[in-house]
């Protein structure tokens, strides 16, 4: 087995343009579920909006740079359909209104009656060529720090989406201790408590949906854009998933903890299917698991992830457990 | 469109079982309206990796055979230039059909669609009625399942959105007993019964090992939810793993002839399908409403510490409601399969509408499950009338929003749980 070789394929996984997209998408899930509270299941509904948002705009003749503003409305917008019939329940109406509405919305999406503006399962392509016409980096020529390269590409979307990145931690951190991070908390913790401060909390909790969901909108952007293209089954719910595991692994409410759980979660993603699939390779599993098992082997640990952290440290890595709703008893 | 999949002709499966030699096999017949008239003298070719096995010309009533040497994925293909007269395929595209799957003394048949196809000559009347038939279907896989969701969440306060995975469960283990090779290859009934209860022990071993000790260390109920989501997601990959990406189909009943009832051509599958749910359900409901263990069932989802304080044993009562809803669901993942396909993410798909008839009908009551089952089932079927096949889910959504908009505590739901 060469270990050497998966371990170099996990790192440029864990430091690439995924791997932002990913930090980004879970700074905004974590501003809904670990400051505010909400659970929002749907949260690849948000990076579908932006995504789609971006490429229908170009591919109907508007400009790259309009795309990414439709691409965030988008978002915003579908985060307020969604929060509205259910922001003033309990938590777990949002939680099925979400779910639901990502699936649906795909299928939708991907139904022949939306295949004039998202061509169905074929999706969008080549729509991002301004973006890339001010790539400072040579497309052609592979950068490599020893055995870590990246296409000249790669590296253009992964400078911005790493930046992208920075910008929302400080504005995450400069907004929650702000007056209004501080009602966010407060909702979070005692929703009543903070309605009888005079406070309106189905608002707050509103805007912080949006918030987050443009925020995932950004982040369906750097996919679309780093693929040049848009395919319905590109924002299975299993993404949701992931980014769950992401900011618990982190840390949910804590500034850092979604990129740090980005990084360490696609880490070792690719790590366990590098593995698995060499392993499958060379023959140890003889034929009771054959290639394409190997490589769903990490959903399950996915799975299994999100469970084992819940029970055992739903604080993640940097999580305090007093700013922690979610293992609190109730 | 629904008469096209009704009308399909096949062999028994399980005419002989003890011949090894596989054939594939089928029947001829132009479909015009209500009228089939059988064709003969028509070439069939059946060949493997391009390269021929066998053709067959078929008879004057239609049928044709070809005798196959062993289990495989074979092309089978119609000689479109050996169609009498006046006769043309349905679809030109479906005349060769690529990578038939074989197994060994299997009969395989295979359809060729000729003639207009079915469709025209059908009263939207008749269209209509047969969306409500299969809305009640549909209505009574998600009543079953919807069961147990909401009697769960009565009695533990948990969202258990590994709910679904109870219907695919079932689903396939019923898969496993019937047509799997490995399996026993027990008629699909007698494959149906261990698939169920062995739901149901899947159910109870999940409450034991791991919602008991999660309620014991007071773990909170979004926390639960959060465990329930990543559970149901390990167990879908699972299954994924176990079963493989292609969904897979049960051999009895795949193919019946509609008998007439009230005017209304039904497949008796689809009849017995809801008269089995329509039946459980009622005995649920009595066991609810009129014996000690539903009483209390109820008692306990009312009020845990009251109920608690009167001398029921609620860690009791909440296994009798992980056992039913086991049950319940791996019957429905059954009854899917038998009127779907049995896949790996079956019990996803419909646990979005499980949700919605729940909240339609209120979280927590069982009877408000059921109702909302059967108004989710019809509604998603009979907007077929109406709008495209592939958005009836998006029906559900929309009235999962209108009735949180209206209506949020369900149709016999209290305020009070929803605060």
């Amino acid at each position: 087995m060469d270990w050497a070789n998966i371990f170099t394929d996990a790192t440029v996984a864990a430091v690439g343009p995924v791997a932002a997209a990913y930090a980004l998408s879970a700074i905004g899930l974590n501003l809904q579920f670990g400051y505010a509270g909400l659970l929002n299941f749907g949260h690849v509904a948000f990076m579908m909006a932006g995504a789609y948002g971006l490429a229908i705009t170009v591919d109907a003749g508007g400009s790259f740079w309009l795309g990414l503003v439709v691409g965030v409305a988008a978002a915003m917008a579908l985060g307020m359909l969604m929060g509205g019939p259910t922001l003033r329940l309990r938590a777990d109406y949002l939680a099925i209104v979400t779910i639901s509405a990502a699936e649906i919305l795909r299928l939708l999406v991907r139904s022949s009656w939306a295949e004039p503006a998202t061509n169905s399962v074929f999706g969008i392509q080549q729509f991002a060529d301004p973006f890339f016409d001010l790539n400072p980096f040579d497309p052609t020529r592979r950068y490599a720090i020893g055995d870590f390269a990246f296409q000249g590409r790669v590296l253009w979307v992964m400078v911005v989406g790493w930046a992208l990145v920075g910008a929302a931690v400080l504005l995450l951190h400069r907004l929650i201790r702000s007056p209004w991070g501080r009602m966010v908390r407060a909702v979070r913790e005692d929703e009543d408590a903070t309605a009888a401060v005079g406070k309106n909390t189905f608002f707050l909790k509103l805007q912080t949906l949006m918030i987050g969901g443009a925020l995932a909108g950004i982040a369906g952007m750097i996919l679309a854009v780093e693929k040049q293209s848009v395919s319905p089954d590109a924002f299975q719910p299993r993404l949701t998933f992931f980014l769950y595991v992401i900011v618990i692994l982190g840390g949910a409410g804590t500034v850092w903890g979604p990129v740090f759980g980005a990084i360490v979660f696609q880490f070792l993603l690719f790590f366990f299917d590098g593995f698995m699939q060499s392993a499958e390779a060379e023959g140890w599993f003889g034929n009771a698991i054959d290639a394409t098992d190997a490589q769903q082997f990490k959903l399950v640990l996915v799975g299994i992830g999100l469970m084992t952290l819940m029970i055992l440290r739903p604080q993640g890595f940097f999580g305090r457990r007093d700013e922690q709703l979610i293992g609190d008893t109730t | 469109m629904m008469f096209a999949t009704l009308l399909l002709t096949a062999a028994p499966a399980q005419a002989q079982e003890e011949d090894t030699a596989s054939t594939i096999r089928g029947t001829l017949e132009t479909i015009d309206n209500e009228s089939r008239v059988p064709i003969g003298g028509v070439t069939i070719t059946v060949s493997l990796d391009g390269v021929e096995v066998g053709t067959a010309v078929s008879g004057p009533d239609g049928d044709w055979e070809v005798q196959i040497p062993a289990a495989g994925s074979y092309d089978v293909e119609l000689d479109v230039t050996t169609l009498p007269e006046g006769v043309s395929p349905t679809d030109p595209d479906r005349m060769a059909l690529p990578d038939v799957a074989v197994r060994d003394g299997q009969n395989k048949s295979v359809r060729f669609n000729l003639g207009s196809g079915i469709s025209s000559g059908i009263s939207d009347l008749d269209r209509f009625l047969d969306l409500v038939v299969l809305g009640l279907k549909l209505g009574a896989i998600i009543a079953l399942a919807a069961v147990g969701l909401s009697i769960v969440f009565g009695v533990t306060g948990l969202v258990n959105f590994a709910h679904g995975e109870f219907v695919t469960f079932g689903a396939v283990l019923a898969f496993f007993f019937h047509t799997a090779d490995s399996g026993p290859g027990w008629g699909l009934i007698a494959a149906a019964i261990p698939a169920v209860l062995l739901t149901a022990l899947f159910a109870g071993t999940q409450e034991l090992t791991l919602w008991r000790p999660l309620r014991r260390r007071r773990t909170g109920s979004i926390a639960m939810l959060v465990i329930s989501i990543g559970l149901s997601f390990a167990v879908r990959n699972v299954i994924l793993i176990v079963l493989g990406g292609e969904p897979e189909s049960y051999e009895d009943f795949v193919i019946q002839e509609p008998t007439s009832i009230l005017g209304i051509d039904v497949v008796p599958k689809n009849l017995v399908i809801i008269g089995a749910s329509v039946v459980i359900l009622g005995g649920v409901g009595l066991f609810l409403r009129y014996t000690q263990a539903g009483i209390a069932v109820r008692a306990v989802a009312d009020n845990k510490d009251l109920a608690e304080s009167s001398g029921i044993d609620v860690n009791r009562v909440i296994m009798v409601a992980w056992l039913m809803g086991g049950v319940l669901a791996g019957l429905s993942g059954v009854f899917l399969g038998v009127s779907e396909k049995v896949e790996w993410n079956m019990g996803f798909r419909i646990l979005l509408l499980i949700f919605a008839a729940v909240v339609l009908g209120g979280l927590g009551t069982a009877f408000g499950a059921m109702l909302g089952g059967f108004v989710i089932g019809l509604s998603v079927e009979v907007s077929t009338f109406w709008i495209t096949t592939e958005l009836k889910n998006g029906v559900a959504l929309a009235i999962l929003v209108a009735m949180l908009l209206w209506r949020p505590q369900g149709l016999l739901g209290t305020r009070e749980r929803i605060g």
